[in-house]
Parts: C-alpha cells; sequence; structure tokens
C-alpha cells in the first residue's frame, strides 16, 4: 500500500521535485510542478494527520532498518499537525507565487526560484518528520540553504547583505544544534530522539548533557529568531521577494519552534535535568522581552514589511511564552498561536506582496491613500492586523485567550496583564497603517494603479478567510493543539 | 586529577574548543565578508573534531568482524561527518556566491563599507524619488 | 417562527439590509428605502420577542462553539429586551433623521455611512442578546470597530485625531481589563454564561470578586467611567445622527447595559452585596457624575455639551448598579431607556440647529426659538427628561434611583444625584431660556426649521420622551424581572 509510505513520500516528493525543475529549465512549468508538488504534499499530510488521529504513532523505517539503527520518520500528532501547516502554507503560496514572482524575478532566474522552493519545502518538511537527530540537521540546512537562496533574490540589492548575515547567522545556529546532538550522542550512543529520550534519563554524568541542553537551546533560539537572537529577520523578511516571505514568515519559524518543542519535552522532558534547570524561567523573559521591544520597534519602522518582521518577532515571543509556562494549557496556547500567527502573518505578507507588485516596494510614504485604489488589499491588511491584535472573531483571539489562561492558571497574574499590555502595542502599528491607507489622498502616481491581480488576491484571501474561520470556530485547531500538547507532555510526566 | 592530566586527558576537547572559538573570533571580529566565511568554516571544523575523535580508538580498527581484530573504531561518527562536510562545503559556496554578487553591488566586500552605502536609511522621500 | 430563529434573524436582518445597501449604492433614494425597511423589520423582529420575555420564558440559541466549551450564545433576558427594543425603535427614526441630515448637509460617503451603521446595530443587537460574556464581548469589540468609520466620518485630520482616542481607550479597555477579567472568570468557575445570581458565589473570595469588578468596569470603557471617558467627547467630531444614535444609544448604552448585565448575571446583585471590596463603585460613578456635569456646564460647544452631559448621565446608570439594591437595579435599567430617548433628541435638535443655521456654539442661539419652534420644542422636553422633571421620562427613572439610595441608606449617593440635578438644570435651562426668551443676535441670516425628515425624527424622539413618563409601564414590567419584582401584582 502506498500509504504506507507517505512519511517518506512527504519529504522526498519535494526533494526530488527540485532537480527536476532544474533540468526543465522554463518558468511556466517549474511552477506547474512545485505547485503541484506542495498540493500533493498537502494531500499526503492531511492523510497522515488523519491516520495518526486513528492510529496512534507511525513509525516509518529508511530503507527497512530497524530504529535505532537507522534513520526513523515518526510521526505523532505534534509534527502531524505541522506537516499539514507547512505544507498548507506551501500549497497557497505556490499558488500566488506565480504572479508574484513574474512582477518580482528576472525570468531567468524563474526556474531557480521554484526549484529553491521545492528544497526549502523539502527540508522544512524532513525536520518535521525525522526522528533522527541528525536527519534533523541535515534538513534544516537543506531549508536554511534554500531559504539563503530565496532571500538574496530580492529585487533589493540589500537582499543581498540580509542573505549574507542570515547565513552567518544561520549556519552558527545550526553548528551550535550539531554541536549538541554530537554532545548527547557522546553520552547516549544513539541519534534516535526517542532512543535518546529513553537512555537519557539513565546518564549519570549530567554536566555534558546541560551543556547539550544549552548549546541546542541557543541553536535553535537563533533559528526561530527569539530576541535577542532575532537580529537576522527583520532584513532578511524585509528584502526578499514577497512570496519568499511570506512562506518563510509562516513555515520556518515555525518549524523551528517545533524543533525546541521536540527536544524540550520529547528527549530532555523524561530526564529531570531539564527540571532543574531554569529554562521555563529564561524562555519567559526573552518572551516577555520579545513582546515589548520588538512590538515597540514595530511601532517606528517605515518600511511595512519591516514593520511586520518586527511583529512576527513578537508573535514568536507569544509562542515560546507559551512553552515557558510548561503546563498543559501552556504549550495549547504555543501550538495554537504557532498556527494562528503562520495563518495570519502568511496572509499579511501576501497581501503586502500585492502592494509591492503595483508599487514596487512598501513604505509608509509610498502607500498614502492606497485604500481608494486598491481596497482589497487593504482590507485584507486591516482584518490581519486585527488578528495580530487579537480582536475576537480572529484566531488571534483564540490564542490569547489561552495564553492569559495559562498565564492566570499558573498563578501569574501580571503575566496575563502584560500579554493584554503588549498586544496594544499591536494595535498602533495596525493603526499606523489604516491611517495612513485610509485617510490620506492618494498622489497622481498611487491613483492610477489598478487593484492586485486576482491570483494573488484569492490565495491571500484564502488565508484572511481561514484567520477568520478559524477564529469563530477554534474547535479544531484548539483540539488538535491540546493532543499535541498531551503528546508532549506525556514524556514529561 | 591534575590540571595538566586534564588536559592531556580531555587533549581532542580543547582542541575541538580552541577551534571553536578561533573560528567565532574571526566570524565577529573581521569586517571582511570572505574572512567570515573563512572563520565560518574553522567554526564548522571543530565540529568534525568533536565527532570524530571520539569515535577512534588507538589500536582500533574498521569494524570488519574478523577473528585477528578485537577492537574496533566506531565508523558511525565518520560518515556523519561526511554529510557535515558536504553541507559546510555546501554552505561556504553559496556564502562565496553570494560574496560575489555583493560585490558586483556594492564593489566592496567590507561589512561597514556596504553598510554604509545604504545608511543612512535613505529617508523615504528620496527614495520614492529615486525609484 | 421559533424564537430561537426569531434571534438569529435580527442578527441577521441588519447584515443583510448592509449587503442590499451597498448592492443600491448608486440609486440613493433605494439605498435609504432599504435603509428603513431594514429598521423596521429589525424592530419587528425584536418586539416579537418581548410577549414571551414578559411572560417569562428566555429563548435561547447556540450560534456556534467558538473554542471548547465556550460557545456563541445568545440568550434573551428583560435587560437585553429592554436594550434590543430601544436601539432597534430609535434606528428607525434614526434613519429617518438621517437621511435628511446627510443629504441637507452633502456628506461624503453615504453609501459607508448608511452600512456601518447597519453594522453597528447588528453588534448592538448581539451584544443586547447575548447569552455569555464571551458573546458579550465579541460583539462589544465588533461595536467599536464598526464605529471607528462612523466616528472619523469626515477623513479630515482631526477626525483621525479623534478616531484615535476612540479606537485607543475603547480598545485598550476592553482588551487590557475586560479580557483578562473575562479569562479570568473562566479559570475560577469554568463557565462565562450570564446566569441570575451570578456566577461567582462560592468561588472567588472578597479581594478576587473586588479586583474583578473593577477589571469588568473599567474594561467596559463603553461605560465611560472616569478616567477612561475622553473617547466620548471625542467622538463627537462624527456626523450629528452618528452622535445621536451612537453616543446617545448604541454605543454608550451597550456600555452601560453591559456593566449592568456583567454586575447583575456574573457577580449577583444580592451575591455582592456588602461586600467590603465593592463599595468604591458608587464613588467613582459619583465623582464621574458631578466632574463631567460641572465640564458640561462650562462647555460653549452644544455637541461638547451634550457628551459631557451623557458621560455624566452613563454613571447614573453604573451608580444606581453600584448601589446593588432592587430598586436602584430597576431604576439604572429603566435610566439606560429614557436617557436614550432624551438625549437622543437633544442630539437631534443639536443637528437641526446645525444643518438649519450651521451653530454650533451655545452662545449663538439667543432667539433661535423663534425660527425653529419645532426643534426647540423638542429641546426642551429632552432637558426636562434629563434634569428629571415630570412629564419627562426621565423623572421615572431618577425617582427609582433615589428611592433605591435612600433604601439602601446610601446618603451620599443621594446627595450626589440631588447636586447633579441641580447642574443639569443649570447647563440645559439656559439654552432653553437663551432660544425663546432673548432676541436674535444681529446679522445671522434667515433661517427656518431643518429639513421636514429631520423634525418629524425629532418630534417623534421627544413625544417618545413624554409617552415613556405616562406609559412607563412596559419597561417597568420587563426590568422588575431583573430582581425577582412582581410589578402590578
Amino acid at each position: 500500500m502506498i500509504s504506507q509510505h507517505f512519511p517518506i513520500l512527504q519529504v522526498v516528493l519535494p526533494l526530488i521535485a527540485a532537480p527536476v525543475i532544474i533540468l526543465l529549465r522554463n518558468g511556466r512549468a517549474a511552477w506547474l510542478l512545485a505547485t503541484t508538488v506542495s498540493w500533493v504534499s498537502l494531500i499526503i499530510a492531511l492523510a497522515l494527520l488523519e491516520q495518526v488521529s486513528a492510529g496512534g504513532v507511525i513509525s516509518y523505517a529508511i530503507g527497512s532498518w530497524p530504529p535505532p539503527w537507522g534513520i526513523e520518520y515518526r510521526i505523532d500528532q505534534v509534527n502531524a499537525f505541522l506537516l499539514v501547516l507547512v505544507s498548507l502554507i506551501a500549497a497557497v503560496v505556490s499558488v500566488y507565487s506565480r504572479a508574484s514572482v513574474d512582477a518580482e524575478l528576472p525570468r531567468e532566474q524563474h526556474y531557480l526560484f521554484y526549484a529553491m522552493f521545492a528544497l526549502c519545502l523539502a527540508g522544512l518538511l524532513g525536520i518535521a518528520a525525522t526522528g533522527d537527530a541528525f536527519n534533523l540537521f541535515v534538513f534544516l540546512e537543506i531549508s536554511s540553504l534554500s531559504s539563503y537562496v530565496l532571500i538574496a533574490l530580492g529585487r533589493d540589492r540589500r537582499a543581498l547583505m540580509a542573505a549574507y548575515q542570515y547565513l552567518v547567522m544561520g549556519t552558527i545556529g545550526a553548528t551550535f544544534y550539531i554541536i549538541g546532538v554530537g554532545l548527547l550522542y557522546l553520552m547516549t550512543g544513539t541519534l534516535n530522539m526517542a532512543d535518546m529520550a529513553h537512555r537519557l534519563s539513565g546518564v549519570a554524568e549530567v554536566k555534558p548533557v546541560l551543556a547539550a541542553l544549552a548549546f541546542i537551546t541557543v541553536g535553535i533560539c537563533l533559528k526561530l529568531a527569539l530576541f535577542p537572537l532575532h537580529l537576522w529577520l527583520p532584513n532578511a523578511y524585509a528584502y526578499a521577494p514577497s512570496a519568499v516571505t511570506a512562506f518563510l514568515a509562516a513555515t520556518a519559524t515555525k518549524v523551528s519552534v517545533y524543533v525546541l518543542l521536540r527536544f524540550y519535552f520529547s528527549v530532555f522532558g523524561a530526564s529531570a535535568i531539564f527540571l532543574a534547570l531554569p529554562m521555563g524561567q529564561i524562555l519567559l523573559v526573552l518572551s516577555l522581552a520579545a513582546m515589548f521591544i520588538a512590538s515597540t520597534v514595530a511601532i517606528f519602522q517605515s518600511d511595512i514589511k519591516r514593520m511586520f518582521a518586527y511583529s512576527s518577532v513578537a508573535q514568536i515571543g507569544y509562542i515560546t511564552l507559551g512553552i515557558s509556562f510548561d503546563s498543559a494549557t501552556g504549550l495549547t496556547a504555543g501550538i495554537v498561536h504557532l498556527f494562528n500567527h503562520a495563518l495570519t502573518k502568511g496572509a499579511l505578507f501576501m497581501l503586502l506582496g500585492c502592494f509591492a507588485l503595483r508599487l514596487g516596494r512598501v513604505s509608509f510614504s509610498d502607500i498614502g491613500g492606497i485604500a481608494r485604489v486598491m481596497p482589497v488589499t487593504a482590507f485584507g491588511i486591516v482584518l490581519g492586523g486585527l488578528s495580530l491584535i487579537g480582536v475576537p472573531g480572529t484566531v488571534g483571539f483564540v490564542s490569547k485567550w489561552y495564553l492569559v489562561l495559562a498565564a492566570l492558571e499558573s498563578g501569574q497574574w501580571w503575566i496575563a496583564l502584560a500579554i493584554v499590555l503588549s498586544s496594544l502595542l499591536a494595535v498602533v502599528y495596525v493603526w499606523r497603517f489604516v491611517e495612513v491607507a485610509y485617510f490620506h489622498q492618494p498622489d497622481a502616481k498611487l491613483a492610477k494603479l489598478k487593484e492586485a491581480r486576482l491570483e494573488m488576491l484569492v490565495p491571500a484571501w484564502l488565508m484572511i478567510a481561514a484567520c477568520i474561520y478559524f477564529g469563530l470556530d477554534a474547535e479544531l485547531t484548539v483540539s488538535g493543539a491540546a493532543q499535541a500538547a498531551a503528546t508532549l507532555l506525556q514524556g514529561v510526566r | 586529577m591534575t590540571i595538566a592530566g586534564h588536559i592531556a586527558g580531555y587533549f581532542t576537547y580543547w582542541a575541538t574548543i580552541f577551534v571553536a572559538m578561533a573560528g567565532l573570533y574571526i566570524v565577529i571580529a573581521r569586517g571582511n565578508l570572505i574572512k567570515k566565511l573563512v572563520g565560518l568554516g574553522i567554526f564548522q571544523t571543530s565540529v568534525y573534531l568533536l565527532y570524530v575523535a571520539p569515535g577512534k580508538l588507538i589500536g582500533g580498527t574498521a569494524p570488519i568482524v574478523a577473528p585477528e581484530f578485537q577492537v574496533y573504531s566506531n565508523p558511525l561518527p565518520h560518515v556523519l561527518i561526511l554529510t557535515a562536510i558536504v553541507v559546510g562545503v555546501a554552505t561556504l559556496a553559496l556564502g562565496l556566491a553570494l560574496v560575489v554578487r555583493i560585490r558586483e553591488a556594492y564593489g566592496s566586500i567590507e561589512e561597514d563599507e556596504i553598510l554604509d552605502q545604504d545608511e543612512p536609511p535613505v529617508s523615504p522621500d528620496t527614495a520614492s524619488r529615486q525609484a | 417562527m421559533t424564537p430561537a430563529t426569531n434571534i438569529l434573524l435580527a442578527l441577521a436582518t441588519p447584515l443583510i439590509g448592509a449587503v442590499l445597501i451597498v448592492a443600491a449604492h448608486r440609486v440613493p433614494n433605494v439605498r435609504e428605502s432599504v435603509t428603513m425597511v431594514t429598521a423596521s423589520v429589525l424592530f419587528l423582529l425584536v418586539a416579537s420577542l418581548t410577549p414571551l420575555v414578559l411572560a417569562g420564558e428566555r429563548p435561547e440559541v447556540t450560534l456556534l462553539e467558538m473554542m471548547p466549551g465556550l460557545s456563541l450564545k445568545f440568550k434573551v433576558e428583560p435587560l437585553g429586551m429592554l436594550f434590543g427594543l430601544i436601539a432597534s425603535g430609535l434606528w428607525i427614526v434614526n434613519s429617518l433623521y438621517s437621511i435628511g441630515y446627510m443629504r441637507a448637509n452633502d456628506e461624503q460617503h453615504q453609501t459607508r455611512f448608511y452600512v456601518c451603521f447597519a453594522g453597528a446595530l447588528a453588534s448592538a443587537i448581539g451584544i443586547a442578546f447575548a447569552g455569555n460574556l464571551l458573546t458579550l464581548f465579541v460583539f462589544y469589540e465588533a461595536l467599536t470597530l464598526i464605529t471607528y468609520p462612523l466616528v472619523t466620518h469626515a477623513g479630515t485630520e482631526d477626525a483621525k485625531r479623534a478616531g484615535r482616542v476612540y479606537l485607543g481607550l475603547l480598545v485598550g479597555t476592553s482588551i487590557g481589563f475586560l479580557l483578562v477579567a473575562m479569562v479570568w472568570i473562566w479559570h475560577l468557575t469554568g463557565t462565562v454564561d450570564f446566569q441570575p445570581g451570578g456566577i461567582l458565589l462560592g468561588k472567588a473570595g472578597n479581594a478576587t470578586v473586588g479586583v474583578l469588578l473593577a477589571l469588568c468596569v473599567f474594561g467596559i470603557g463603553k461605560a465611560a467611567l472616569m478616567p477612561f471617558h475622553r473617547w466620548l467627547p471625542a467622538a463627537m467630531v462624527a456626523p450629528t445622527p452618528v452622535s445621536a444614535l451612537l453616543h446617545a444609544v448604541a454605543v454608550v448604552k451597550a456600555g452601560v447595559f453591559s456593566v449592568l448585565k456583567v454586575i447583575i448575571y456574573i457577580f449577583g446583585v444580592g451575591e455582592i452585596a456588602g461586600l467590603k471590596s465593592v463599595d468604591w463603585l458608587p464613588f467613582f460613578a459619583g465623582f464621574t457624575i458631578i466632574v463631567a456635569s460641572v465640564i458640561a456646564l462650562r462647555s460653549d460647544n452644544l455637541k461638547r455639551r451634550l457628551a459631557y452631559s451623557t458621560v455624566s448621565q452613563l454613571s447614573y446608570v453604573v451608580l444606581a448598579a453600584a448601589l446593588l439594591t432592587p430598586l436602584s437595579i430597576v431604576g439604572a435599567a429603566l435610566h439606560i431607556a429614557t436617557h436614550a430617548v432624551g438625549k437622543i433628541t437633544l442630539f437631534f435638535a443639536a443637528g437641526a440647529i446645525y444643518t438649519a443655521a450651521h451653530k454650533t456654539e451655545v452662545s449663538q442661539l439667543n432667539g433661535i426659538g423663534r425660527r425653529m419652534p419645532w426643534t426647540m420644542g423638542a429641546f426642551t422636553v429632552g432637558a426636562l427628561s434629563l434634569i428629571g422633571i415630570p412629564p419627562a421620562a426621565g423623572f421615572v427613572s431618577k425617582w427609582f434611583i433615589i428611592s433605591g439610595a435612600i433604601d439602601g441608606g446610601h446618603y451620599l449617593a443621594l446627595g450626589v444625584l440631588i447636586a447633579s440635578t441641580l447642574l443639569n438644570a443649570a447647563y440645559f435651562l439656559p439654552i432653553v431660556h437663551a432660544a425663546f426668551f432673548r432676541a436674535p443676535d444681529a446679522g445671522g441670516h434667515e433661517h427656518g426649521e431643518a429639513p421636514w425628515p429631520m423634525v418629524v425624527a425629532l418630534s417623534i424622539t421627544a413625544a417618545m420622551t413624554i409617552a415613556l413618563f405616562f406609559f412607563a409601564d412596559l419597561p417597568l414590567r420587563l426590568v422588575s424581572q431583573l430582581v425577582g419584582m412582581r410589578y402590578g401584582q
């Protein structure tokens, strides 16, 4: 049965698609293949989620080498959820990317873009699917290397420097991670994460394990742009092509959060070492700093993409805040926000791409009164912004509800206040957009513009619609996240 | 154990740490983009050492089961590091390619000179006029 | 039709209306007809639920489950019924008025105006019929957002600044305080349903109740309790029909309604009466009443004076609710109704004066009553109602509030009420006096009454103000159910 091989097909299909696209050398065919692969990935991911929900954890032995000797792909509630998220975003973005890439990239680079897109997708899905710590590193680098290229494709020359800086930071992060994994391998003699968790509880010498924990934490936090390790993110998001920003903002950092979750709860969770360290407190402080400082910085940006990039740093703070509570509700909040924020930011960056399509760039000084000429796009951004604020009826509200609940459950009411106060900072930067877009008179150049193309608007609005739908009926996402949280916590208790 | 014994006993680890720190230092302290990449390469190399060294047993051979050999080295780290080397090469190649593009765009590979060309951030009005 | 479908239809009607308004945006006459018809249908739908509620039924319907255990649901109880009737009833009159105002003043973006208005009404009905705190919160925020384009309708720099204050304060307080309070209540009790007698009894201690009450009362920024009142005068940059319906009826009444509803159905009147931790509230309300009245007295701009009068009158409701006696609760609920009709009349009159004579300041109104007898007559009725002089409706609610204050031995509150009555008289009666008994200033241009739809509208609300005094029976029967009193038996 082919459905047995879904775990590997999930990763291998886009991985194979990438070189095939290079061979095709034709932009249109490349787009078609990348889009097809993305949608097939989505179908496989949904099927996997279905299988996991029905039959529990799926273990897939690559090349039929049984784990822990061979590489194991291990799909449980947590990464099945993530696979769906990543492939969903990829599917939507791939449809969107055609018009956007046509406008932003020279024709001869189109097929390279789609090759890198497929490769990046393969990397991200691989990180999510694999149960092997070293294999995870390889996929981490596959996704990272391809994303450096994708960012460097941006029109602005600053994209090159942004990509270079991301490359340096990202490589340091990945190397830190692999040092941590190396130490763990030395102590346990295994690279299989489930096996590692099992053996770690028997390790007597704790110092190398603590060092491993520290290395992995720093390495992954670089990748997920936890404050203050976020410095690469604003430039990378601001200068990358629109489709890339939408894709990476919605998936790359989220996948890194997953890796953090996997190591904290599944690998280190069962051993008492993790409980002995104040990881929760450290995450808490950094998350709060991210929420306030990054939101404040966002308010003062003149480039809208950069503004939302800083907002991403702040929103990642919410996710890690949820994790820092180390409780079922907190984890649920973190995972739900991971999903919700991916939808919101994906939609927002796609809509900004619609502006970029017509304007070339998206500074506040360029878009005065743009709501008159591109009302559909502008209104979509307002809705997405409302979700960032956490207005009820949007996904942001659901996240905020569970975060506040988790804070109150932990007995720290001041954190609850901090959460809502920081979301008020979002009001400021979102409303800055509203005022510029709606209250200014469009200048002569702007007034001639038309609404963005339908093939960009429809995917973007699909995501916005999802933001509203999952904000009104969060049953699916919340129960999915709650199950994932329960799965993670099983390792701990 | 004495300090000297410590250093001798964990010689490979001290070497690893030294190489790693040297690499990181270059990445941070040097403004030349190529030199940064060299530093990054050195930093990654430390990982190869970290993995490979403990796998080697003095007197051990490749794990081929034969009656005359009793002590085997662990081959797995070597295999892993082959992969890591490939990743490192790819990173370096990509980094160098980016530097080439950066030099085409800016005419320089010194970080501060490049940042100076884009800073102070172009004020919105002049930017829109340029565009 | 079952009551449940009626509730859902009542929510859907303004939204359908909004869609039709957009569809008819090229033909103003059709567009305005749609508004009128929608308003009438909405009122009939709401009114059709009244007999059931009077008979003691509490029709309810669950729309959807938002999060596990937390649903969007509606439940019609007497207080919501009353608020729903007021909001939908006055929408009809206000639509009539809007047509006259918007056309006479040649306002821009009229379609957007009518669409947002319909949206605001849908939100108001959602608040009125909310079956739990979450639903109330959802529609409360929706009301804030949908009224933002109305407040900033003019699109000027002033409007933008006012919009910032409006949104900043309303969203800030609701997310900053009310959301926390709501999650906290959910954490303590596992429910956010509105239940007679409240849900906190035995679940929260004295201090917690006090903190929660503060979070709720200040979190409901629309109730304009000082120091979170500034959005209300700021919002007066909006066109007058907006000020009239939204800032005399829908928005501000949604605020005090929510306060009242939370106190009755979350905290429980009898349940928290006498708790040490909640006795600070009357002082805040009393302070707001007096200070806002004084500011109103010193304002020359007519709309600003009305705005601060609203701030002060809203705190009557909060004060009455905070007294936690049955009579004062009845008074609070009634005051929502009586102040609504009185204040909308006053705003209508202010808008009519602006439209016909282009006058905005109190000091310009000398002798205007001779030129605009209908308008100023209605203004007088509204003023009498706010001061609380029979035969205007305001007397009835004030009577109950004062009775409640005496009943509960709150003599300080009694003093506040008396002082504020005097202040009300001091800032309204000079206007009436100047309009009718002073000679007009020289140099004014000739003008008559405002366009007829406006005059008809304000006459209707003035008549309602009087009628509510003589026929206070229906609202009394409704609100007496709140406190378990059997009115008229």
